[in-house]
């Protein structure tokens, strides 16, 4: 099949993986700047994305995109190593119109998992992963208190710190990897080319800025945030 | 007024694809600043014989920079910082300072092996373009030339991608030695255009399977092949081949 066989269609996968990876940021990152305003708000959030089987599937389908996402980064490089050959140059001027994140795409995206790793153990291993098992107060708080857990892990510095990193990594990785993902699908040119960049940058910035602004804030003054408490209108599930 | 410089320049020496190979060096005195890079070369290997060396081989042909055949990647840039995004040819020495080391070395990539020095073989395009890159048309007499409507900006455009020479400047810059940007150029100028159409599926299919089996690699978007290319072609080629290959691809 050539999606997997030609060298456009594994790029392909790589684009289209990236795209879903994204809009799922988006979502995530949206969702997360609730905590900073509303607890009962955030933890009604939690309560809807609980272990229900329609998010324990889309959580599924979230770990199969990252793991294409992840082996075909892998493929990619060790194909493109190969193409290479081994003769290096002894002198390499690099022009500046290439961007840094562009060359160092699979170190990011290897920093970027060994973050979501930390990430799944401090939220996802307490919430989703203790309420399918049945232990709903595993993590020391309710499943569905994300607003406690997020509390609980910006307490921490050295966590702070690394989701910092974290973050960086990851919006040097989008910053190239969004317009990449449309230039692969072949919907840029003279014109999309700069469109596209700037969405990217844009894009990147606001959706970090979304996770950054709740892992600051928390670590700052975790006390006198989420304050708008009162009747949460329940979702019709 | 050109002015005298001296400068030491290495120069990469390997005997075929299998052998190590290794920098030479060489004190090179008093060349006018005018001189043409190659023309320079020509002094070296001039030295290089007077000694009892072997001399230094590279690749050139038509030096006016139109024919490709120079690929010389020098101090870090495929064809050197040439004045106006032109080959070895075009470089000069005025671009070079009094006491500098100049480093010459090859395109290195797996698909262009070294034959000797910094003489390699980029036959693999040739195989690419013979895999898809014409129009299949019958002869006779020549139809007007006003019989077929091309809108001026999509012949200027193809005409931009048919000015791809086939260095391979951006294999050799790209970290993944990828083709993208040659085989892009060339699917281009023919997609761009009427008469390239009919043949325009057939043409990306064959030419991106070509590319794929001759090993080179996979684009990851870093730019460094329109940054370096002498003909200023642009990645707006590659999200054009990816168009055609995509859409070929999914109407079979």
């Amino acid at each position: 099949m050539w999606l997997f066989k030609s060298s456009i269609g594994r790029k392909l996968i790589m684009s289209i993986s990236g795209i879903a990876l994204v809009l799922f940021l988006t979502f995530h990152g949206c969702m997360n700047v609730v905590a900073i305003f509303s607890k009962d708000a955030y933890n009604q959030i939690c309560s809807l994305l609980g272990s229900n089987w329609y998010a324990i599937l889309a959580t599924a389908g979230l770990g199969a995109l990252v793991a294409i996402h992840f082996i075909y980064a892998f493929i990619l490089t060790f194909q493109n190593r190969k193409a290479r050959g081994n003769n290096k140059y002894a002198v390499t001027d690099k022009p500046a119109k290439v961007e840094w994140a562009s060359q160092n795409m699979l170190v990011l995206g290897i920093i970027i998992v060994l973050g979501l790793l930390l990430h799944l153990f401090n939220f996802w291993y307490n919430m989703m992963f203790a309420e399918i098992i049945g232990q709903p107060t595993m993590g020391g708080y309710e499943a569905t208190d994300g607003f406690s857990y997020i509390q609980q892990t910006f307490s921490n510095p050295v966590f702070v710190t690394l989701y910092v990193i974290w973050l960086i990594a990851l919006w040097f990785h989008l910053t190239h990897g969004i317009w990449s993902s449309f230039q692969t699908l072949g919907v840029s040119g003279h014109v999309w080319f700069n469109r596209w960049k700037n969405i990217s940058y844009a894009w990147a910035t606001v959706v970090i800025l979304c996770f950054l602004a709740v892992a600051l804030a928390f670590a700052i003054c975790p006390d006198s945030l989420g304050n708008i408490s009162g009747k949460v209108v329940p979702f019709a599930m | 007024m050109a002015k005298n410089i001296s400068f030491t320049i290495k120069y990469w020496k390997q005997n075929g694809p299998k052998d190590k190979g290794h920098f030479d060096s060489h004190q090179m005195k008093d060349i006018p600043d005018d001189t043409s890079f190659l023309e320079m070369l020509d002094i070296l290997n001039e030295e290089l014989i007077e000694e009892g060396k072997e001399p230094f081989v590279f690749d050139h042909d038509c030096r006016e920079g139109i024919c490709g055949m120079c690929s010389l990647y020098i101090n870090g840039t495929p064809h050197g910082k040439t004045e106006r995004g032109a080959t070895t040819c075009q470089l000069y020495m005025r671009k070079f300072k009094d006491g500098d080391t100049i480093t010459v070395e090859p395109w290195r990539s797996a698909g262009f092996p070294v034959i000797k020095d910094c003489m390699v073989d980029r036959s693999a395009f040739d195989k690419i373009i013979q895999a898809g890159g014409y129009t299949t048309v019958r002869t006779g007499a020549p139809q007007d030339a006003n019989a077929i409507l091309i809108p001026k900006q999509d012949a200027d455009e193809a005409m931009d991608c048919a000015s791809c020479i086939g260095c391979g400047a951006c294999v050799a810059a790209c970290k993944n030695g990828s083709a993208m940007l040659f085989v892009s150029s060339k699917v281009s100028q023919l997609a761009l255009l009427p008469q390239g159409r009919p043949e325009a599926a057939k043409r990306a299919k064959a030419m991106v399977a070509k590319m794929d089996e001759l090993g080179f690699g996979n684009c990851t978007n870093t730019r460094a092949c329109e940054a370096v290319c002498p003909k200023c072609e642009t990645i707006a080629n590659i999200a054009r081949l990816n168009r055609e290959f995509i859409k070929a691809k999914l109407a079979d």
